[in-house]
């Protein structure tokens, strides 16, 4: 097979899928785009529920329609893709070692390298909850995973931490299979997902979902036999009287998700510690020349549309470095997030572009709040 | 069935024993009663090779560590396990503690330790650079080393199953049949074995398995819990770091694992429940305190897992106990085994050897230890991806053996579908996602299996033949899956009653 190309985009999920198209579109010719699973569209295909498209598409697909769409149009472009093929290794001098069943080991040179590796869920062990260790606890997507993909039940009574979108809609998937979800918890005082699905997976199946409560142990020897459920004080901490045992035998957990920057570690590119992910400017380029990022690997989002979005950021972006229109960082703003404001993506801007036209930044907020106004001020204190 | 001895246990004591014993041309069983070996204190531990400078000289303890550290490095070249001698460093504050380190340093060399060393001030640091900067004193010994210590003991099982001995999962000790004061047989749930020798290594039962033939020690388990960070972190220390000893533990360590994790703990306290290996909230706060003292900034953020191990802890006792029953002859005691039980493991083997070799005196003329002369010393090395990251050129060519190798199934820790499919066909084989992952690693990575387990699942499903409903995370009661989803009902059908939810 070919082993040199233009553009190497590593991951195949909406991210990787709207870099591709949208650089091929204008005019990249050489583009291969490396996929670790066995299909193309990420964790899309898994996703069966309605509500994607909205944004991106004005009208409402489910996951893998909406993955679908682009893998149409990717398959009638000149794109080379190669499924179950790992990527296990990045170079600064963009070398890229992957390896699938058929090719063997491959050592691809890129002149650009897109990183759309995307994201993993947070496990019962990053949260520490104390307990046993039985079968029985799944991250929700794995969970979702053996029901969609798989096509097997995980369990018939459950309990699922966190009321984030992929907690509540497995809430209601289990209800579907017949099984009992017996609650939804959440440790703060509000959902951490869209209201939409709290309306739609919650409220239409009376499950219920109870703010500011968290697991603080597992018990079962061979499978989860119960839970202890607690309540929180402000501070996230236990209060301590409140704790009340529920029996189940499925735990599922919706408690964050993490981008997958073990490449981008292993290269030497400097990660953002608030997104996880890596330090870009507007183009998405990171620190290392030419080696890019966008989607859940660079910061998590809320809607696979605004994945897509950001994915053909890149697509342009990845063009213009290729044909040698780019600028070049020799100097750049940076953007401090202020009060209540978590991060903002891109981490800096570049400066003295001439054909500049409007940036747009993405932000996300410490604690949700109303009638809230945003300033963007500079280094002398003017507000623009 | 009729075999010549008997093992009751499949941890590091009772394989190592079962791999020594393999030595002579004997009919050996090892029985566990799980569905894998380690899966009791022998996973549950810090895989540490004391240099053995702790235990009193005279104990047994004393004895056959020293005697033990020394063939580390034979045995796990030829089992090939990963094994490293990085050293240890006991680490002292302030002038008591001083005494300790100078005490230990006089025992230690009454073991039979050698290059013990007090290091005080900047050598300290140098040698430890994270260390916490109160710390004044040290003693250093360069013997004491990591191991994977279910690895280890998977290995030894290997090694003793490719020398014919016969290790039976699933099969739990009920009663013992004695006949004139001598062991005639072993009732277990899958059948009477009949056997002249029974070695009682059943670890945390090994008092349950005494009591059948009326002896009476105790054991009360001490639990201890640790937390493991993520691999980055595992350069962290260069040495494993232990408090200054109380008479109870070695107190709670900060050391990397051969897989370059960081680990921290175990803390000491009794429970009632041999089968109690939960984390508590109160012991991961002691953990990290008592971690803490010795390196002060620990990566709370990347923690992977937590997990516990129970001690076998013989109630009023503080040695091991390895010896014939005055009881019943032919069964030997192999019991109190906790630390430095990883590190004695195998001189314990030789020693139960020796002592097997007077028992079958007494009672066969027939039963002789006479050494084989196909005895098969090591196991045969077995590719692993990540033991290729610096030759990864070199992986090409196990690929075009296999193609399998070519199939990254756990991306967290790189492990491929050939390393998979070898686990669940090797000698003792892995039939559960947590065989599979104390074998390969694959789910042992930050995200712990949420990727990996369903494709782990289905090739443990095609490969043994089971329904995908059948597999366990760890032996019968444990299965993953609960039934078909309605589509899938749909459009495959029901083949076994088990696939639709009753």
């Amino acid at each position: 097979m070919k082993l040199e190309y233009d553009l190497v985009i590593i991951g195949g999920g909406p991210a990787g899928l709207a870099v591709a198209l949208e650089a091929e579109k204008n005019g990249v010719e050489n583009i291969l785009l490396l996929e670790r699973d066995e299909y193309l569209g990420g964790i899309l295909p898994q996703c069966i529920h309605n509500g994607f498209g909205l944004q991106y598409f004005k009208e409402e697909l489910t996951g893998p329609e909406y993955a679908d769409r682009f893998i149409t149009q990717i398959n009638n472009h000149k794109v080379d893709i190669k499924t179950e093929t790992m990527v296990v290794k990045i170079t600064p001098n963009k070398q890229i070692i992957a390896l699938n069943r058929n090719d063997g080991l491959l050592c691809i040179k890129a002149r650009a390298i897109v990183l759309a590796m995307g994201c993993r869920e947070r496990t019962r062990e990053a949260i520490a909850i104390a307990g046993s260790r039985p079968a029985g606890i799944f991250t929700a997507g794995t969970a979702q995973r053996y029901i969609n993909i798989e096509g097997y039940m995980v369990g018939h009574e459950v309990i699922i931490l966190g009321s984030g979108d992929i907690g509540m809609i497995m809430a209601r998937r289990m209800t579907l299979e017949g099984a009992k979800v017996k609650a939804v918890l959440e440790i703060m005082p509000f959902s951490t997902g869209l209201i939409r699905n709290k309306v739609q997976c919650l409220d239409d199946f009376n499950i219920p979902l109870k703010f500011n409560h968290t697991i603080t142990r597992i018990e079962g020897r061979k499978r989860v036999e119960k839970v202890t459920i607690t309540q929180v004080d402000k501070n996230l901490q236990a209060i301590f009287g409140t704790e009340e045992e529920i029996h189940c035998d499925t735990i599922l957990l919706s408690v964050g998700l993490i981008p997958e920057n073990e490449l981008t570690k292993e290269v030497g590119i400097r990660l953002d510690p608030v997104t996880g992910g890596p330090v870009v400017n507007e183009n998405r380029e990171t620190e290392m020349e030419g080696i890019f990022a966008c989607g859940n690997v660079l910061q998590v989002h809320d809607l696979a549309d605004y994945v897509s979005e950001e994915g053909e950021i890149v697509g342009r972006a990845v063009t213009k470095y290729l044909i040698g229109k780019r600028s070049y960082r020799l100097q750049s703003v940076k953007i401090i997030p202020g009060e209540n404001i978590g991060y903002v993506v891109p981490q800096h801007i570049d400066f003295l572009v001439p054909d500049r036209k409007k940036i747009k930044l993405f932000m996300r907020v410490k604690k949700p709040e109303e009638r809230v106004r945003i300033n963007l001020i500079d280094d002398k204190g003017q507000c623009h | 069935m009729k075999t010549d001895v008997v093992i009751i246990g499949g941890g590091v004591i009772g394989t190592a024993i079962a791999r020594e014993l393999s030595r002579y041309r004997l009919d050996i069983t090892l029985i566990e009663k799980e569905d894998d070996v380690a899966m009791g204190t022998s996973k549950g531990n810090s895989g540490i090779i004391h240099a053995g400078y702790d235990a009193d000289f005279k104990t047994l303890k004393g004895k056959l560590n020293i005697k033990s550290n020394l063939k580390f490095d034979k045995l796990c070249a030829d089992l090939k396990v990963p094994f490293k001698r990085i050293g240890s460093l006991v680490v002292g504050f302030n002038e008591k503690d001083f005494n300790k380190v100078k005490d230990l340093k006089v025992n230690g060399e009454k073991n039979g330790v050698k290059n013990l060393e007090i290091i005080t001030g900047d050598k300290l640091f140098r040698l430890e650079a994270n260390l916490n900067p109160q710390a004044k004193y040290a003693l250093y010994a360069p013997s004491a080393g990591i191991i994977s210590p279910y690895e280890l003991t998977i290995a030894l099982a290997d090694n003793a199953v490719i020398n014919g001995v016969k290790v039976l999962l699933e099969t739990e000790a009920k009663d013992i049949i004695i006949e004139k004061g001598q062991t005639y047989g072993i009732l277990t749930n899958k059948g009477l074995i009949e056997t002249r020798v029974i070695i009682n290594a059943a670890g945390l039962y090994a008092d349950e398995m005494a009591k059948l033939i009326g002896e009476d020690f105790k054991i009360k388990p001490l639990k201890g819990e640790y937390r493991l960070f993520d691999k980055q972190w595992g350069s962290l220390v260069g040495h494993i770091l232990f408090p200054i000893p109380t008479k109870l533990t070695k107190g709670i360590l900060v050391a990397p694992t051969v897989h370059n994790n960081l680990l921290i703990g175990p803390n000491s306290y009794q429970v009632e429940e041999k089968d109690d290996l939960a984390t508590t909230e109160v012991g991961i706060n002691e953990v990290y305190s008592g971690a803490r003292k010795l390196v002060l900034h620990l990566p709370h953020q990347d923690l992977v897992a937590s997990f516990t191990g129970l001690r076998a802890n013989i109630e009023g006792r503080d040695d091991f106990i390895i010896e014939p029953s005055k009881k019943v002859k032919g069964f030997i005691n192999v019991a109190g085994i906790k630390s430095p039980g990883l590190s004695s493991a195998p001189a314990i083997a030789e020693m139960v050897s020796d002592i097997l070799k007077e028992v079958a005196k007494e009672i066969s003329p027939q039963l002789e230890l006479n050494y084989k002369d196909n005895f098969t010393e090591t196991l045969s090395d077995q590719p692993r991806f990540t033991e290729y990251a610096d030759k990864i050129e070199r992986w090409q060519e196990i690929i075009e053996r296999d193609s399998d190798y070519g199939e990254i199934i756990c991306r967290c820790e790189k492990v491929s579908k050939g390393e998979i499919i070898r686990a669940i066909h090797q000698p003792v084989p892995a039939r559960s996602l947590d065989a599979i992952k104390r074998r390969t690693r694959a789910g042992m990575g930050r995200c712990q299996g949420g990727f990996c387990s369903p494709r782990v699942l289905r090739i443990l499903s095609e490969e043994l033949k089971i329904s995908s409903l059948r597999v366990t995370k760890k032996g019968e009661g444990s299965e993953i899956l609960t039934s078909k989803t309605k589509d899938m009902i749909k459009e495959t059908g029901v083949k076994f009653k088990d696939e639709v939810r009753v």
